[in-house]
């Protein structure tokens, strides 16, 4: 089962690195990550979809909680959240018409004569079918920010 | 008046002294020579020089497993780096606290492959509790404060400090400042238990009919072996030890059952596997004790106090689980059940299987009454002689093999802090130097290192140490002219295919290699030399005696379990087992 964890970190050299180390050290899968400063400049808050059934998740999310310059944990998928993503697609320009463009709610941002640059927000699994629309109109690249996700009550994840 | 300005290795150094630290374990090399003046300029602090790094990890976690204060390392960068790295494992492993610092090369250099560079902090940071990497000088005293603190609360471990040369400089001076206490934000170890699980444990454990109590390392480290005396006298209960708890409570009490797991006894293994009700306290259900997790202990319910939130249902599901200390969470139990009205009657049934259990097939503690069939000696009877001349009050380390596993069945440890030993990453190498931080610690104390010829040689190099310092170990050396516990897998589960696992006559003769390092060397081969010889090694008060002892090399360790079934499947000797 996909979960969604998100955590305050200290911002600072190293912490990163300790995150990313504890999922090859203890075998567990990163499937996305996100990382970057908050509105408080001492902290950095990282989204990461892992894969695992219950136990795991609560191992994983424990065994980051241990890790000093971890604040805060929160497993998203223990109440209601939010889940996004961003994705940029870069295509010929007379590969995809405006109607097309807007029918997959896509935004353009940036177009020259060639190229047509296209971005799309929303869940992942939206995202994924779009990308198999886009998919026959042989798009040149695809980047996908992998998800971030923030809980829908009013429980926050603060110090 | 201003204050005295320093250097950052003088604010190293006075930091380390406002810690308390004594003695620190090392070897210098560049990238450390500027806090090697500063030792030199103080007498607070005293270094040891080792003569591997590997031997100064080992002694300082030694130091810190005794004493239960922290132990401290100084390497210098690069190899005095890596060869730090198996000693951080060790003490991982095994929960214990130490703080190594490490030399870096300049912080210009840092990331230019320069001469001596490695990644300390990258090399390291899976095998370590935290890490630190200098950024300023002025930063040093706040970071040491830091490390002590982490090393020595919650669960305990290793801290690597890494300092870059330029931040020693002694041209570099700041006003030295020592913080009184420190405050993590994202740090708050556990301490008492929640009162709600204490009371769901206190309703289990009044039901009881089978129970049993499984403590291991962290009782010893959170000084809670009073407390779990305490409550097994106040419950009856029978108590079994993991080869890290071995002292945590006495091993001479009748409620002992010995040591669980691998090699634990048969009365403790079916005690575990029969119970209805497991006490584990400080301790991780490791796969050497719980064999295949999913049949294990199927009747009991769980009771699980750890200080590690992680370690709680982790490998088995915990049906009361406890977070804190176990100092502060036994004395709450405690507490609690002194207001109920226990009877302890209900339990005789159980007290009497266990007890069968053990005149059944239980470790023959006597073995030094008769010669062996084959005459020679048996290891077993060399931890018997070891024990009736030390009187069962010696510090015993040992390495890692047979001889570890027959110290830790046939020493009874009394008082925690008495076995030392590398439970958790199982370090060939760790009984000689972590003796020398005992015996540093304990300098009018006998400490005997139990080891064999084969982990003997993975640090024989500090026999230099000892004497240098003085240090009068004692170094049993059971010696069965082959890696003994590969060899008993290789009889055992490969056909007798002994693949790499003895020396071709290779072997050294030890006494006279103690002696060319300037210590007592003797030689027993002779089962009626064996407790002459280990009374006179042990009487030797002011010297290192390197005793080595031949033994009969086809003895194996038993009971042993049958890897993937239950804690009963066990083999009792060559040709007995209990299915």
């Amino acid at each position: 089962m996909k979960r969604v964890i998100a955590l305050l970190m200290e911002n600072q050299p190293g912490a990163l690195s300790r995150v990313v180390g504890l999922f090859s050290q203890r075998g567990y899968n990163i499937e996305t990550l996100i990382v970057a400063p908050t509105s408080d400049p001492t902290l950095s808050r990282l989204t990461m979809t892992t894969e695992g059934d219950e136990r795991v998740v609560q191992q994983i999310t424990k065994q980051l909680d241990k890790l000093i310059d971890v604040v805060t944990v929160s497993d998203l998928g223990e109440s209601d959240f939010v889940e996004r993503e961003l994705m940029l697609v870069k295509m010929n320009k007379n590969s995809i018409t405006n109607d097309e463009i807007e029918n997959i709610e896509g935004k353009v941002v940036f177009e020259d004569s060639e190229i047509i640059n296209l971005q799309f927000v929303g869940e992942p699994d939206k995202l994924d079918k779009i990308v198999k629309d886009l998919d026959k109109k042989e798009p040149l690249e695809i980047v996908r920010s992998g998800s971030s996700g923030i809980s829908s009550n009013s429980k926050t994840l603060t110090i | 008046m201003s204050k005295k300005q320093t250097s950052g290795a003088d604010a190293l150094i006075q930091s380390l002294h406002k810690e308390g630290v004594e003695l620190v374990f090392g070897y210098p090399g560049g990238a450390a020579l500027h806090i090697y003046d500063a030792i030199f300029n103080q007498s607070d602090v005293d270094h040891i020089l080792v003569r591997h790094e590997q031997g100064a990890v080992h002694a300082a976690d030694g130091y810190a497993r005794s004493t239960g204060k922290p132990g401290v390392a100084l390497v210098t960068s690069g190899p005095g780096a890596t060869n730090a790295i198996t000693g951080l494992a060790t003490a991982y492993m095994d929960s214990t606290p130490i703080v190594v610092i490490s030399g870096q090369v300049k912080s210009e250099l840092i990331g230019t492959d320069s001469f001596q560079e490695t990644d300390m902090i990258g090399v390291s940071r899976p095998i370590v509790k935290h890490s630190f990497l200098v950024q300023k000088a002025e930063d040093i005293p706040e970071i040491v404060k830091k490390a002590f603190y982490i090393a020595t609360t919650g669960r305990p471990g290793p801290v690597v400090i890494d300092v870059p040369k330029d931040f020693t400089d002694p041209n570099h001076t700041f006003e030295f400042n020592y913080p009184d206490e420190i405050n993590l934000r994202s740090y708050k170890p556990a301490k008492a238990g929640d009162p709600k699980q204490i009371k769901q444990a206190v309703e289990l454990i009044v039901k009881a009919k089978k129970p049993v109590i499984y403590s291991g390392g962290g009782v010893i480290q959170s000084d809670a072996s009073s407390e779990l005396t305490k409550l097994a006298k106040l419950l009856q209960f029978p108590v079994t030890n993991t080869l890290m708890g071995l002292g945590a409570f006495p091993g001479t009490d009748p409620q002992f059952l010995g040591m669980l797991g691998m090699h634990g006894t048969y009365e403790a293994n079916m005690a575990m596997h029969n119970a209805d009700l497991i006490i584990a306290v400080g301790a991780r259900f490791d796969d050497r004790i719980t064999n295949d997790p999913k049949q294990f202990a199927l009747e009991a319910k769980k009771i699980h106090i750890d200080v590690d939130p992680a370690s709680l249902s982790k490998i088995i599901h915990a049906d009361v689980p406890v977070v804190g200390s176990a100092k502060d969470c036994l004395s709450a139990l405690i507490a609690e059940l002194n207001k109920e009205k226990l009877d302890t009657s209900k339990l005789q049934p159980w007290l009497k299987q266990v007890s069968d259990w053990r005149n059944e097939h239980g470790l023959n503690h006597s073995m030094l009454e008769k010669v062996s069939e084959n005459g020679k000696i048996l290891p077993q009877q060399v931890i018997q002689s070891l024990y009736k001349e030390t009187k069962g009050e010696a510090f015993i380390t040992s390495d890692v093999g047979q001889h570890q596993m027959f110290a830790a069945q046939y020493y009874f440890f009394d008082k925690p802090r008495q076995w030392i030993n590398s439970g958790g990453l199982g370090t060939m190498g760790f009984g000689l130097p972590s003796a020398m931080g005992v015996q540093f610690a304990f300098p009018e104390d006998t400490v005997a290192c139990v080891t064999g010829e084969g982990s003997i040689q993975m640090c024989i190099q500090e026999l230099s140490t000892c004497l240098q310092y003085g240090l009068p170990i004692k170094i049993i050396n059971i010696n069965n002219a082959a890696l003994g516990m590969v060899r008993q897998w290789q009889d055992m589960q490969y056909g007798g295919r002994h693949s790499s696992s003895t020396y071709e006559d290779s072997l050294p003769d030890f006494a006279a290699l103690a002696e060319s390092y300037g210590h007592v060397g003797m030689k027993v081969t002779k089962f009626e030399e064996l407790e002459s010889a280990m009374k006179e090694c042990i009487s030797l008060k002011d010297k290192l005696v390197f005793l080595d002892i031949d033994v009969d090399p086809n003895e194996h360790v038993y009971p042993m379990l049958e890897a993937g079934n239950a804690m009963d499947y066990m083999h009792l000797s060559k040709d007995k087992k209990t299915w």
